[in-house]
Order: C-alpha cells, then structure tokens, then sequence
C-alpha cells in the first residue's frame, strides 16, 4: 500500500532527477578520481581524530585502563562508555562558567583591539609615506616571530623584579607594577602580549581590503563635500566588509584557542586567574595520569562553542547582506 | 577549525594508532648476563640533569662507561627537566621514541610504574646490593612490592643562608625554629640593608613549613587527605605571617624560583629555601664566588612538631619496551655503583644514595657533601603513589593566591583538599 503510494507519487521527478546524475557519474568519473586522495587524507588527519575524539569524551578513557604491552608488561582496557557523564560534570563544574567568562573576555577584548589597531595600522600604512616599506615590515615582524619565542621573551620583559619593563619604569621614578604576579595584571599582560603577536595579521589583510576599494569611490566623495569621516563611514568601512568579515571571525577563533601566549606568559597563573578554556583542559589531560576521556570532552565542548559562534556570525553577516 | 578539537583527544587517537603497530620486536641479546664485558647493544639515556652545570660531568662519566663496556653504545640526550615527565609518558605510550633509561624524578616512578612504562629490576643486573641505599630514596623506587628504579642522588630543601648578611644582623648561627626565622629575616631587613627571607611560591617548597608543624599532604596508611587538617593549617599560617609581617619579601610568583635564587646569588636577600642541586649555581653567584665561605647550609627551621623537608632526588629507570634490557641493566648498575656516585658528588656535590659513597674520598672531597647530612637528617619520605605527582598543582595554585593576598590560609588549603578528593578516588577528608 504504502509503497504504491510513493511509487505513485515519485515517478515524475524522480526519474528525471536520476538519470543526469547516474550519467554524471559515468561521465566525470575522473573528477571523483581527482577528488579521491584529498577526500581520504581530510578523512583521515580531520574526520578520524575527530571521530575518535567524540567517542573518548564518551568513556572514562585515562591513561591508566587503556590498554597497552610494553616489553613485559601487558596492561589490559579497562574503559567504559559513561554517555554524556563528562560533559555533565564540566557543565555544572564552578570552573566551567568562571573560564568561560574569561575566555569570552578574553577573545572579545583582544579582537576589538586586533582590528582596531590593524585598521588604524593599516590606514596609515595605505597613504604615500615616506619608508612605507620599511614600516611595513617593522609592523610585520612580531608575526614572524614564532609565538612561543615572543612568549618566552615577554614573560622575561614583565619578570617584576629582574624585567626590562619594571626597570625602565622604576628609572623613570615610577614603581614597579607586578605584571605577571597580580590576577588583573597578568590578564592586562596577555591581552598585550598576544595585541602584540595578532595585530600585523590583521593590519595586511586590512590594508589588502583597502587597497581593493575603488579610489574613484573616495574621489567622488570628496568632490561632494563629505568630510574624512563620513569617507570613512560609508566607503572605508563597508568597503572592508568582506575582508573583515573573514578576518574577525579567524580571529576570534585562533584568539579563543590561543594556548601558547597563556600557557607560556603567566602559566595560567597566578593561582589559575588567566587559565582560558584550552589552558585549562590542557591541565586536565597532561598532568599526572593524563584523562583522555574527559580532556576529549573539553575539546568537543570548546569546538561546539566555536561551531556555534561562527554559524551565528555568518547568519548575521548573511542578513546584513554579505555573501560570505 | 580542526584546532578546536583538543590536542590530547588527537594525540590519543594517534597514540592508539601507532600503538597497534608499535612494539618493537626486540633483537635477541648477543650474550648471556652473566659475562657483562660481552653484552653488547645500544642505551638511549636521557639525562635530566643541568644541561650547563651538571650534564657535562654525567657525560665524562658514560666516557668511562664506554670504555669499560665497549659493545655498548650510549647515545646521551640530555632533555630539560620540566618537560622530561610528559615526554617520556608519551614516547612510552606510543610505543615508540621513548629512552632505554630514564633519569627520573622520585616523584614520578611510582606513576610510571603503575601504568606499565617501566621494566621490573629485581634479580637483574640493574639491582646491585639493594641493602646499601638509604632506605628513603630506596622507597622511592618501589611500587607494589616490586622494584622499578634505582635511586641516583637524593636531595632534600635546606635553609641556605649568607653568613655575612646575618652576621651584620646581628646573627651568628641560623635561625632554629620559624619564629627565629621570622625574627632573623626582620633584623637583616632593619640592620643589613637587604631582604631577610625569599620564599619560592612552589608548592615543594611549602612543604618543610607544613612538616613543620607536625601536617602532611597525605595520610597513606589511613587513606585521608590531611592536607587542610590543623597541623597542615598551622605550617602554611606561617608563610602567611612570615609574608604578611614583611620578614619574607613579596614573593614573585612566576619565575619564583629563579627571582629568589638570583637574589640570594646577589646578595639582595639573606635566606632562601633550596636543595643541594642549587650548589654550584649558588657557589658560581656574585657574592659567593670570591666567599665561598659565607655560604651557609643549613637544615630547615623546625616548627612546633620538628623540622622536616620533603625528600627529592632522582632514579634511574629501566623503560619496559627497551630493545636491549641487558645493556640498559648493565648501564644503570655502573651509573647507580658507589664509586660512580661518589664521583658524580665530588664534582657537583650532589648527594649519593648508597651509604659506601659517602665514605669515598672523592664524596669526602667535596665539602657540600658534609654540609648536607644534617639537612638529610631531616627529609621526609613523600607518599609514593601513582598520583603522587598531580598533588602539587592545586596546592602551586593555592600557595600562588595566598601569596597575591587573594585567599587566606584557611579556605585555600578547603580547596585544594576538595581538588585532592576529585584525584584520589575513595580517599576520606
């Protein structure tokens, strides 16, 4: 009966739908072909540990009853699935919501100032000056500095008693502050540290927008009368749109898992005050008896919060009109 | 994108995927272990010890090593302490990188051990005459009634002071007790023109304070957490005071460690908490390079109970997917050998760990090795339990609040208990 229905319901569309497709297939097979060596290395470096990850965050998987044999020792598995248990005990941990405050403030404060100091950057940058090129590079350079380099030499400028910082403050007669050593400090401290390593990224990829809008744009304006700041309102700034679309939304990601500036500046010190959520679950896995499970279910939960965050950033792109 | 799924859930996923092809078949033994010259094979060591004041003094070492056992080859690595425990944990896991020999922290073998990463040592060549080491370093190499490590300096915190620096104070002999302390630590303040006590914000280094007051971290036998017991709070209300008071200088929380030690090496402060590792560093500073004299060790202040500090050092262990077991016992019954010790302790003044050591004339030779009985006298065996080491961040992070002024005694020590209960599982308050 039911069958008959869907029959009777199907033939039209469903015909005319299947056989392009099967000679498609037949067609472009090589297109698949091609396609095939990058499918199976993303479903093995991508899809695989990811898999693997939202299985473990489901046991109660530690280093200590996963099985293994080593020489003479043979330790048999002794894990279990536990279902949702580990993202249940995160969730109503006091833990949780105090490092998820901070890493939202964290990633907001620091991206507000990445794209406000890249665009001011940036802006500069993009008028005839003299030494532009040298300018451009010296405003380039702590990007190339491998991240954990500048971390190592930060935390030795704010060191608050044998630093450089406190140093040139003290010779100014001013006292010295303890940057690292003082809950809010520290937190002032990576925010600067890491304003430091993620501004020259966003100052080129803005000044790559800018040097995209059209200079006609700007030419008639100003035969119009309208004055820099209007310019700046509604031909810089909508200008910039899709670049800067792209560039926050990176941003903000790459700013929420900022593991080495935390880890390496203040060690998520002092007493755990600047530990953001990847610092934090890092902890949890690496120290002592490593606890895959509930590690796992840390990354899962972080990836969701950042799944989550950029689908209602591009839907609100999407209705300001922005093809992204 | 792909960064948000955790480091560790990819790192188990490829853990588990390399160890299903990894145990490495190992080579058949090119001699019995009876005749030691014969054997032959390769020894991956890694050496944690300082890679500028210690390391070279380990490498003349294997020198002689190589010279007595020609067929054996040892390739030395020497990996920075702080990252050697990860490292060998996950090298071990993986099935593949992981050292023939670890040199380990004491801390670390009981955890090791429980897991499967080290090679049993009783009956083999590695464990020669057991009966001569002293029996604190010696537990520290048991698990489970069997043996996995064999002790290779032992150490304990002691109270290192300059002697010019107290003398100007007004102060002859090291403060005794923590109310000594507090007072010696406030007239170099007031009579000598610097600090009086630099405190190390480690949770290691808090613990002769709680010792001292007759605490501990842990109860074993009775399987308690006495950590926020009444003893417990009495020693760290000491650091308290001692902070509050002015006796000890605002500690510097991160780089603790290295911010003391360097004013106490330039004479900016007078006392300072450290452990026999720091002699040559010490020796080497400003104002002790020309007064090797005025650098005095002494053992920790005893509080109301007794003076105590917790015993540390380092064994060697034997990895359990070692290719060749028989080089690697033979490596480690040279290296852990009295004569061995003796010389590694007259070079660096490092303690040895078998009681024959400390009556060889190169131990005898070097005037750290005397200076440090009396300290040793006072180390307290730490609990050797597979969770041993996951103990000190909570309590680093508890200490690192007080001492910002964020949590009192009281409630930070309730913490840090609670956070214990979450480790040791079916353990009481």
């Amino acid at each position: 009966m039911t069958t008959q229905v869907v029959d009777a319901a199907a033939p039209g569309p469903g015909a005319r739908g299947r056989r392009p497709r099967a000679r498609g297939g037949t067609r472009h097979w090589y297109a698949w072909a091609m396609c095939a060596p990058v499918v199976i290395v993303t479903l093995v470096l991508v899809g695989y540990p990811l898999a693997r990850g939202v299985y473990l965050s489901l046991t109660d998987a530690t280093e200590a009853n996963m099985g293994r044999t080593i020489g003479m020792n043979t330790i048999p598995s002794t894990y279990e699935f536990v279902g949702l248990s580990n993202y249940a005990g995160i969730v109503t941990s006091a833990e949780f919501l105090t490092r998820l405050g901070w890493t939202v403030t964290w990633t907001v404060v620091c991206v507000a100032l990445h794209y406000g100091l890249g665009l001011g950057l940036a802006m500069l940058l993009n008028r005839p000056l003299r030494l532009r090129s040298l300018y451009r590079v010296l405003l380039v350079l702590p990007w190339a500095v491998p991240a954990f380099v500048s971390a190592f030499v930060w935390r030795y400028l704010l060191n608050g008693e044998f630093g450089v910082v406190n140093a040139m403050l003290r010779a100014a007669g001013l006292g010295g502050v303890d940057w690292l050593d003082d809950p809010l400090w520290a937190k002032v401290s990576v925010i600067a540290v890491n304003v430091w390593l993620g501004v020259p990224f966003m100052m080129l990829a803005l000044l790559g927008g800018l040097q995209a809008i059209p200079r006609e744009l700007y030419e008639a304006a100003e035969v119009d009368g309208a004055t820099p700041w209007r310019r700046f309102r509604h031909i810089t700034l909508p200008g910039l749109r899709p670049v800067a679309g792209t560039v926050v939304l990176l941003g903000t990601i790459w700013t929420f898992n900022q593991f080495p500036v935390i880890y390496l500046v203040t060690r998520g010190g002092p007493g755990g005050s600047s530990e953001i959520l990847v610092t934090y679950a890092y902890r949890q896995a690496f120290e002592g008896i490593r606890n895959y499970s509930g590690s796992a279910a840390w990354g899962v939960l972080i990836l969701a919060l950042l799944v989550v965050m950029a689908v209602v950033y591009r839907r609100a792109l999407r209705t300001r009109g922005e093809a992204w | 994108m792909r960064r948000g799924i955790s480091a560790a859930a990819v790192a188990a996923a490829l853990a588990l995927a390399v160890s299903a092809c990894g145990g490495e078949e190992s080579p058949r033994q090119a001699a019995p272990a009876s005749d030691p010259a014969a054997v032959s094979g390769q020894v991956t060591w890694w050496d944690t010890s300082d890679a500028t004041n210690e390391a070279p003094v380990f490498q003349e070492v294997l020198k002689d090593f190589t010279a007595k056992y020609p067929k054996i080859k040892v390739n030395y690595v020497n990996v920075p302490f702080a990252d050697a425990q990860n490292k060998f944990k996950t090298a071990a896991q993986s099935g593949s990188g992981a050292p023939d020999v670890l040199r380990a922290e004491v801390g670390w073998v009981a955890e090791f051990a429980s897991l499967g990463y080290l090679a049993p040592l009783d009956g083999t060549q590695a464990l020669d005459k057991p009966e001569e080491f002293l029996p604190s370093p010696a537990g520290s190499g048991k698990y489970a009634g069997k043996t996995y490590a064999v002790p290779q300096v032992t150490d304990t915190l002691g109270l290192l002071y300059n002697k010019e620096l107290l003398k100007k104070a007004g102060h002859d002999a090291p403060p005794k007790t923590f109310a000594e302390l507090k007072q010696t630590a406030l007239d170099v303040k007031t009579k000598a023109g610097a600090d009086g006590l630099a405190l190390n914000v480690d949770a290691y280094f808090l613990l002769p304070f709680i010792y001292g007051e007759g605490g501990d971290l842990l109860d074993v036998a009775g399987k308690k957490i006495t950590v926020a017991a009444p003893a417990s709070l009495a020693g760290v209300k000491v650091v308290e005071d001692l902070i509050a008071s002015g006796a000890a200088a605002k500690p510097a929380i991160q780089d603790s460690y290295t911010n003391a030690e360097t004013a106490f090496k330039e004479g900016k402060v007078a006392m300072i908490f450290n452990g026999p590792w720091s002699n040559t560093d010490n020796l080497g500073g400003a104002v002790f390079k020309d007064k090797p004299h005025d650098f005095g060790i002494a053992p920790v202040p005893a509080g109301s109970a007794k003076a105590g500090s917790p015993t540390g050092g380092h064994d060697y262990a034997v990895y359990a997917g070692s290719g060749d077991l028989d080089a690697s016992y033979l490596f480690v019954r040279y290296m852990a050998s009295a004569e061995t010790q003796a010389r590694i302790a007259g070079k660096l003044g490092l303690l040895p760990t078998r009681r024959p050591a400390y009556t060889l004339p190169e131990a005898q030779a070097n005037p750290m090795i005397a200076k440090w009985q009396e300290p040793m006298a006072a180390a307290v065996e730490r609990p050797w339990i597979p969770e041993g080491g996951q103990l000190f961040q909570p309590l680093l992070e508890g200490y690192q609040k007080l001492a910002a002024g964020q949590r009192p005694a009281e409630p930070m020590l309730k913490d840090v208990a609670k956070a214990y209960q979450g480790l040791l599982k079916g353990w009481s308050l």
